[in-house]
């Protein structure tokens, strides 16, 4: 393994990531892996470093995600949630972010609902931020999480079939995802209905279908998305009934891909209409898997931008 | 076995116009002998054509057969009785009937009765919107599946372009169709007529040319946007036709319909405040007649359909802008369309396409709008030279809401056969199947 | 000494002899090879604590357990690294409760690494004691930290670096001195 610096002071999408930094970044949540597995779930590597959760837009698994991370690394961890706070008030999102970066964090970790949000963070504080979810721009923590969890299980990603199935139009995971995996040779393909699959997305290089046999046939991993209801503002599909028909995974459908193929989704899910009750429970799914290795890639990330003196300071 | 002998065989889907006999067996065309002669002994029924053109089964793509709901304008058995007089082998039944065909047991609803009861075959059409309020989109996948063959709220456009376009990005996964009714009701609302001088001068509300453009443009854009296909029903308007022509030479996939009221009669026929003479979109100028015209002519029109719309008396027999809207057709949409023969500019096999091959084309319908070997066994039998007088006595439909009653009549359909089966026949000596 | 460039200070022989007194060393003190558990601290002590481990095997015939220990996380002067230290692995595939621990390295400097290491292997479980064997001492403590074997003691400039390389071919064994630029730590 080649030494490598780390000089990134942000990570705010997976856009301009090169592919050793990629490795570089699993290879750091490996070793934290191990961590994880001791009775003593703690080391001392971010004691005394402080980690803001900045969170716009509702979500436990993530924030508590980001939260366990820190702690396991002796991190001060708060929290800040937008409904009890000054932003009800009408406070600016640059204002919360000056007020906060005043208190000097080492990083603030951000969510929230305008694409481009963390990068505006960025220019406007002082400390490191890390992009929890930005509208619908990237993921890149769930991006790399499910490319960790893939390698995990199936040792590379050059050449794997990747389906990725629904509401594509709206997710910032599948964004990402294209850049991770992508970068890193899988054969990724995208399906869902047509009102949410945008024909922009066959530029970037993956396969577009709004067959789901098409997609699923000798997939090596099958990612389902949830269907975002809260997100629409007119139906982009007639009904869940309708959806979950055509583009609903079940074991019928699944008998199409590998016979070790691997069924993954960020959650939470909508059992019974994106994914059937008993593959969500089945062995070939890694659901639970994957928000073990969030874990661990969020403190490698934690660890690589508050961890040591920051070359690019 | 059946045996139809030395017609002239129209076909525009093999490019066949000659004389020539048909081999019918098991509902389903056999084979296709060249020349009048017969094939010696023929153990089976045998139709002389001689003198007749023989055509694939029409097709017409836009009827309102009130059923379930309305029964007592018109119903599945009676509808059908009409369009197998009128020389239709299949109908395309629209979605406004009550409840609304957006769920898979009315669509089911309809094909089962049309099996046992109907003489024709009907071809269910789905709304796009729930109780077609134009607010949330239907099932389209199940009802496909339960044999919708396209998506249409006929009878209403769809009012938010938002929901067309989704509509439209939604069906394009599965080539479904989408029909719509191009009216902007914003501009139309409480018009009764086309707005123009004969309006002004009965004092009725005029609806104007540009609720009907203005919708069509609409349409296209979205189909373009989308790369949705979409089909303009009843075009009535010049710049209608306009904007058709122009989008088939951007090569969007936009087809279009009129109905032959449309290019036969002009506002003038509703002179007397007669409300026969009354339908949505109205009958325009002698302009946009013209136009229409020029349209189907030049292959701009893909499709006639009659726009069958039954009424009962009571709804029709009342002051103009009280009446309802529509007139039956099923009966005089072949005989009105005939004489656009007349100078040669439509040629008869320009007008099986028009009435068979491009409906079954644009809606996908398997075997049929052709006459080749191992299609469904629908054929109209057409006399091109009898004449005859259309009269109230002769309608099948249990509606009688015409503006044609009276008129001499050249071209007729003599016979039809509905997967094998005689629908229709006045034909001496070959009686239509029970 | 040579101002600039390496001295050869152990050659093949001398690092495996020094070797094997540490071992005997080992086993006197603790009375035999029951209850000793090696753990080497990455990188440098853990071919180290391989070749302890088997030396042990051949003077007693018994196998100890060895894990190794990476201290990154556990570091104190992370803050001052001039680059990211690059994560390595930690495994030890046997509890250390009740075991007398002998940490392993190959060069004792600041005595900074050897209290990053005990700080984890507190995490790990309780062991009975802790015991340290070096291949080097090279003197400049900054913690009170002393090691219970040492192969050799060797004076040193700060700004000199200890190679000590005890993998590979047995012939190709030896400690080197050499000059480093300043401020760059292990």
């Amino acid at each position: 393994m080649n030494r490598m610096d780390w000089r990134r002071k942000h990570v705010l999408g997976l856009a301009d990531f090169s592919t050793e930094e990629i490795e570089f970044v699993v290879d750091t949540a490996r070793s934290m892996e191990e961590v994880l597995t001791r009775d003593i779930k703690k080391v001392p590597a971010l004691r005394g470093k402080t980690v803001v959760n900045l969170f716009f837009e509702a979500s436990t698994r993530t924030r508590t995600s980001f939260e366990i991370a820190g702690k396991r690394l002796s991190a001060d961890v708060v929290n800040f949630s937008s409904t009890s706070s000054s932003v009800a008030k009408g406070e600016t999102l640059l204002d919360t972010a000056r007020n906060i970066d005043a208190m000097k964090p080492n990083i603030i970790v951000m969510r929230h609902p305008a694409s481009g949000a963390a990068h505006f963070l960025s220019r406007h504080v002082s400390c490191s931020v890390i992009n929890a979810g930005d509208g619908s721009n990237e993921h890149p923590t769930q991006g790399l999480l499910d490319l960790f969890s893939i390698l995990k299980v199936k040792g590379k990603i050059k050449g794997l079939k990747v389906s990725i199935i629904g509401d594509i139009l709206h997710s910032r995971v599948v964004r990402s995802n294209l850049h991770s995996l992508g970068r890193m040779g899988a054969d990724l393909w995208l399906c869902g209905p047509s009102t949410l699959l945008p024909r922009e997305m066959a530029r970037g290089g993956a396969n577009v279908t709004n067959d789901i046999r098409e997609a699923v046939r000798d997939a090596d991993v099958v990612m389902m998305l949830r269907i975002q209801l809260e997100r629409q503002k007119t139906a982009y599909f007639p009904s869940i009934r309708e959806y979950s028909r055509t583009y609903g995974l079940n074991s019928g459908i699944f008998s199409l891909a590998k016979k070790d193929a691997v069924i993954m989704h960020p959650g939470p899910i909508n059992r019974g209409v994106e994914l059937s009750d008993e593959l969500a429970d089945s062995a070939q799914s890694i659901i639970l898997n994957q928000v073990e290795t969030g874990v661990a890639i969020r403190m490698a990330l934690l660890y690589l931008l508050a961890g040591g003196h920051n070359a690019a300071h | 076995m059946l045996l139809i002998e030395g017609g002239r065989v129209i076909d525009p889907e093999t490019g066949k116009d000659e004389t020539g006999s048909i081999v019918i067996a098991e509902g389903k065309i056999m084979d296709i002998l060249p020349g009048a002669g017969s094939p010696g002994k023929f153990d089976g029924r045998v139709i002389d054509a001689g003198g007749k053109w023989v055509l694939p089964g029409l097709i017409d793509m836009h009827v309102h057969l009130r059923d379930p709901g309305y029964e007592w304008k018109e119903d599945i058995r009676s509808g059908t009785a009409a369009a197998a007089a009128g020389g239709f082998s299949s109908v395309v039944c629209m979605a406004n009937t009550s409840p609304v065909n957006d769920h898979p047991e009315v669509t089911r609803y309809i094909r089962e009765k049309a099996a046992s009861q109907g003489t024709a075959n009907v071809f269910p059409v789905a709304a796009v919107t729930r109780g077609m309020e134009g607010k949330e989109m239907t099932d389209f996948v199940e009802l496909f599946e339960a044999g919708a063959v396209a998506f249409s709220d006929d009878g209403k456009p769809i009012r938010n372009p938002l929901l067309l376009r989704r509509a439209l990005e939604y069906a394009r996964a599965f080539d479904f169709l989408i029909l719509e009714h191009a009216e902007e009701c914003e501009l139309s609302e409480g018009g009764a007529a086309n707005e123009g001088w004969t309006a002004f001068r009965l004092g009725i509300p005029g609806i104007p040319h540009a609720a009907e453009e203005i919708a069509i443009a609409r349409d296209i854009l979205l189909a373009r946007q989308t790369g949705g296909r979409i089909h303009i029903q009843h075009i009535s308007t010049k710049m209608g036709v306009d904007l058709l022509r122009m989008a088939k030479r951007a090569g969007l996939r936009v087809t279009g319909e009129t109905a032959p009221h449309y290019f036969t009669l002009t506002d003038a026929a509703i002179e007397g405040y007669n409300t026969n003479a009354k339908m949505n979109p109205p009958l325009r100028g002698e302009e946009d007649r013209m136009a229409v015209l020029e349209g189907i002519v030049d292959g701009t029109i893909d499709v006639i359909a009659s726009d069958h719309a039954p009424h009962d008396m009571l709804t029709k027999r009342c002051e103009f802008v009280g009446a309802s809207n529509g007139i039956i057709g099923l009966e005089t949409a072949l005989p009105l369309s005939m004489a656009l023969l007349a100078g040669g500019k439509v040629s008869p096999a320009r007008l099986a396409d028009l009435f068979s091959a491009a409906p079954a084309r644009i809606l996908g319908l398997k075997g049929k709008g052709s006459l080749r070997r191992g299609a469904d066994a629908d054929v109209t039998i057409v006399d091109p030279d009898a004449e005859w007088e259309f009269r109230e006595s002769d309608v099948r439909s249990k509606s009688q809401n015409s503006p044609f009653f009276g008129w001499k009549m050249k071209g007729r359909a003599v016979a039809v056969l509905c997967r094998g089966r005689i629908t229709h026949s006045l034909l001496r000596g070959v009686p239509p199947d029970v | 000494m040579k101002k600039s460039g390496r001295k050869l200070i152990m050659d093949a022989k001398a690092v495996d002899r020094v070797i094997s007194r540490i071992t005997h060393e080992i086993l006197e003190k603790n009375k035999g090879a029951e209850d000793i558990a090696l753990v080497g601290i990455c990188s440098g002590g853990v071919p180290l604590s391989r070749i302890i481990q088997k030396k042990i095997q051949s003077i007693e015939g018994v196998e100890v357990p060895a894990g190794y220990v990476d201290i990154t996380l556990y570091r104190d002067d992370l803050s001052r690294a001039g680059y990211q230290p690059r994560l390595k692995r930690t495994e030890i595939p046997f509890s250390i409760d009740d075991k007398k621990v002998v940490l392993v390295d190959d060069v004792l400097f600041t005595g900074r690494t050897i209290r990053a290491a005990m700080d984890a292997l507190i995490d790990f479980g309780r062991p009975m004691n802790i015991q340290l064997a070096v291949l080097i001492d090279r003197g400049h403590r900054e913690l009170p930290i002393r090691a219970d074997y040492v192969g050799r003691n060797v004076p040193t400039a700060r700004n000199e670096t200890i190679e000590a390389v005890v993998e590979g071919k047995p012939g190709e064994w030896k400690v080197m001195l050499k000059e480093s630029t300043p401020g760059k730590g292990e």
